[in-house]
């Protein structure tokens, strides 16, 4: 077990530095570097002092003792500076990974709120008429891409029904810490979180309802059976134990889907966060926030697919056999 | 005796082919079969057909050019779905855009497949260290958040083309065929008629293609179905947020993208809503018509 965790821990060194070395790689092959950056616009600037500059802050250097700077400076946190919004990467970022985190939390909760009700349905009375709606709506969520669905449910919720506001995060008048402000923030979170969460049940459904039936037919619930453990205990406390376990294993390999969903959840319902701020930030040519951003993002799906595999494998043993 | 020995070959034969049709032949049965499946693949021939054959009917230099008199106008006889922000007939760019991603899907499906193929089968083939290496580099790179990855290889590429813009999505879209062929590949490697034809000499790579791929081409193939709708998907959520085709080659995306205006959305529902409408019905019917050929290829699921 002990020698599972450290292995799967010990394979993250190699892939996170991997991982800086593609996004270093690619930040150099970006035109422009900080000094363009900081320059842009200024017409005092001479292509002199430029390159006196780069000199001064070592741009000029070999790439490996520049990769080993950069690699330093962000694992204390330090990112450089965006030149559009001139003010550090991280204090960008802290501003607005608070509405992701909520986004992306809430889409979660609601995304099993709805699938493993389902799943145990679909799973228990298979091939009734709820299991045929539940395996519908299923192939229907797999279907559908993201950017359609939420478009098509701002158009019809919000410009048709005009139940729920066009876009932001919370109304500007409303001060912060109020009760209207936590009303007014989820009234702008709904949509986008039942946009995200009503695709993203998919897996869920699908791993609830072939594990159960897969379970419902083995040794020890049959033994439950035999012993006159009554239909309803049998589901609680034998099949659903077993199946339910995984389930929270897989949370940390949806943060890549939750990522990619929020780029498209927050341009569609210009919603600030760091979704926004990528699109916003590769559009102006920004490329040091674009760099921080792929790093730490690439970074929380390296940790989170580890804090995954290890869950699982105290979950579930068989699967440590590798 | 020579001849009705292999009279009997003959006869043996042509029993084998009676039980055991083609793979295609099985996936038409289970269509066949499927009346929403069946309903789903002529749906979309028919789309497919009026994407294909509109520039037969409609001009495609009048499509793209700009008519400032014919800004906006709401669905007429003249323009069927009305017409855009440079006054171009919606209808026409529909079946332009749907022809364009269709292709689009298809080509990185293809480049996407192959790629996958060919490291799944080398990996599944070998064995051993080389597919120990093959497998952790595939499983860091599953891990990478791949949508913004795409974007910024997008953003950074010099002289954006179509091809680019489809090699590179091909480029992040290989990694779990790879890993699917792989480990089917591993199980196909032990068994005689490979080991056989290790024994005989044949060189590995026509042993990889030749003996081993026949055997994986339905895994492939149902593969690549069920891949192709998400691919079309990317491509046209890319271009929706400005990073796919380039300008001047529409896609359904770029439709789409006009809903980036809240006026446009609410107010100019012809210009974004068909192309949204289409790409779903086209991702339902290519889901389930890819649905039916997974079952074809796993007798337990075969529902005819």
């Amino acid at each position: 077990m002990l020698k599972f965790i450290l292995r799967r821990t010990l394979i993250m060194i190699p892939q996170l530095f991997l991982l800086s070395l593609i996004v270093f790689v690619l930040a150099k092959a970006m035109p422009g570097d900080a000094i363009t950056g900081a320059f842009a616009g200024d017409p005092n600037a001479t292509e002199e002092r430029k390159e006196e500059l780069r000199e001064k802050f070592g741009l000029n250097d070999p790439w490996y003792e520049q990769y080993g700077r950069w690699i330093g400076n962000a694992v204390q946190g330090d990112f450089g500076s965006s030149y559009m919004y001139k003010q550090p990467v991280t204090t960008l970022l802290a501003g607005k990974v608070g509405n992701t985190v909520l986004l992306a939390l809430f889409t979660l909760i609601i995304t099993y709120i709805i699938a493993i009700p389902l799943g145990i349905v679909a799973g228990r009375w298979t091939d009734t008429w709820a299991d045929k709606l539940i395996v519908t709506y299923n192939y229907f969520s797999f279907a559908t891409p993201l950017f359609v669905f939420s478009l098509l449910m701002l158009f019809l919720f919000s410009f048709i029904l005009g139940w729920f506001p066009i876009g932001g995060s919370v109304d500007i008048k409303i001060e912060e810490g109020t009760w209207d402000y936590i009303v007014s923030k989820m009234e702008h979170l709904f949509l986008p979180v039942m946009s995200g969460a009503l695709l993203a049940t998919f897996g869920t459904i699908q791993y609830l309802r072939n594990d159960i039936i897969d379970t419902k037919l083995k040794d020890f619930v049959k033994t439950a059976r035999a012993k006159g453990v009554p239909e309803r205990k049998v589901y609680t406390k034998h099949i659903l134990r077993n199946s339910l376990l995984p389930i929270a294993a897989f949370l940390g390999y949806e943060i890549a889907g939750l990522i990619g969903g929020s780029i498209f959840i927050e341009s569609i319902f210009s919603y600030p966060g760091l979704g926004q701020l990528f699109l916003t930030s590769i559009g102006a040519r920004d490329f040091t926030v674009v760099t921080a951003l792929v790093m730490i993002l690439g970074t929380a799906t390296i940790i989170g697919t580890m804090l995954s595999d290890i869950i699982l494998s105290i979950v579930d043993p068989r699967i440590r056999v590798e | 005796m020579k001849d009705t020995v292999s009279l009997n070959d003959k006869q043996l034969m042509a029993k084998e082919k009676v039980n055991n049709p083609s793979f295609m032949k099985t996936i038409w049965r289970e269509i066949k079969n499927d009346k929403i499946a069946l309903g789903s693949l002529i749906l979309l021939t028919f789309l497919l057909l009026a994407a294909y054959l509109s520039p037969l009917f409609i001009d495609q230099a009048d499509i793209t050019r700009v008519y400032m008199g014919n800004i906006y106008k709401a669905p007429s006889a003249d323009n069927w779905l009305g017409s855009d922000d440079g006054g171009r007939d919606v209808f026409g760019q529909l079946m332009l855009g749907a022809r364009n991603s269709f292709t689009i899907g298809i080509c990185v499906t293809l480049i996407a497949g192959l790629f996958g193929l060919t490291v799944g089968l080398i990996a599944g083939f070998y064995g051993g260290i080389v597919d120990n290496i093959i497998m952790r580099i595939i499983d860091f790179l599953m891990v990478l958040p791949s949508l913004m990855f795409i974007i910024v290889f997008i953003t950074i590429v010099p002289q954006y083309t179509v091809f680019n813009f489809i090699l590179i999505m091909s480029a992040f879209a290989w990694f779990g065929k790879a890993r699917l062929i792989r480990s089917r590949g591993l199980a196909e490697r032990e068994l005689d008629y490979i080991n056989a034809s290790k024994t005989l000499g044949t060189p590995s790579w026509k042993i990889m293609f030749f003996e081993m791929f026949p055997n994986l081409s339905s895994l492939v193939i149902v593969n690549m179905t069920l891949t192709l709708a998400g691919n079309i998907g990317l491509e046209t959520g890319l271009t929706f947020l400005g990073f796919g085709l380039p300008t001047g080659t529409p896609s359904l995306g770029t439709l789409i993208s006009f809903a980036r205006n809240p006026d446009i959305v609410e107010n100019k529902w012809w210009v974004w809503l068909p192309a949204a409408l289409l790409i779903l019905v086209m991702m339902l019917c290519i889901n389930y018509v890819g649905q039916a050929v997974k079952r074809a290829s796993d007798a337990r699921q075969r529902l005819a």
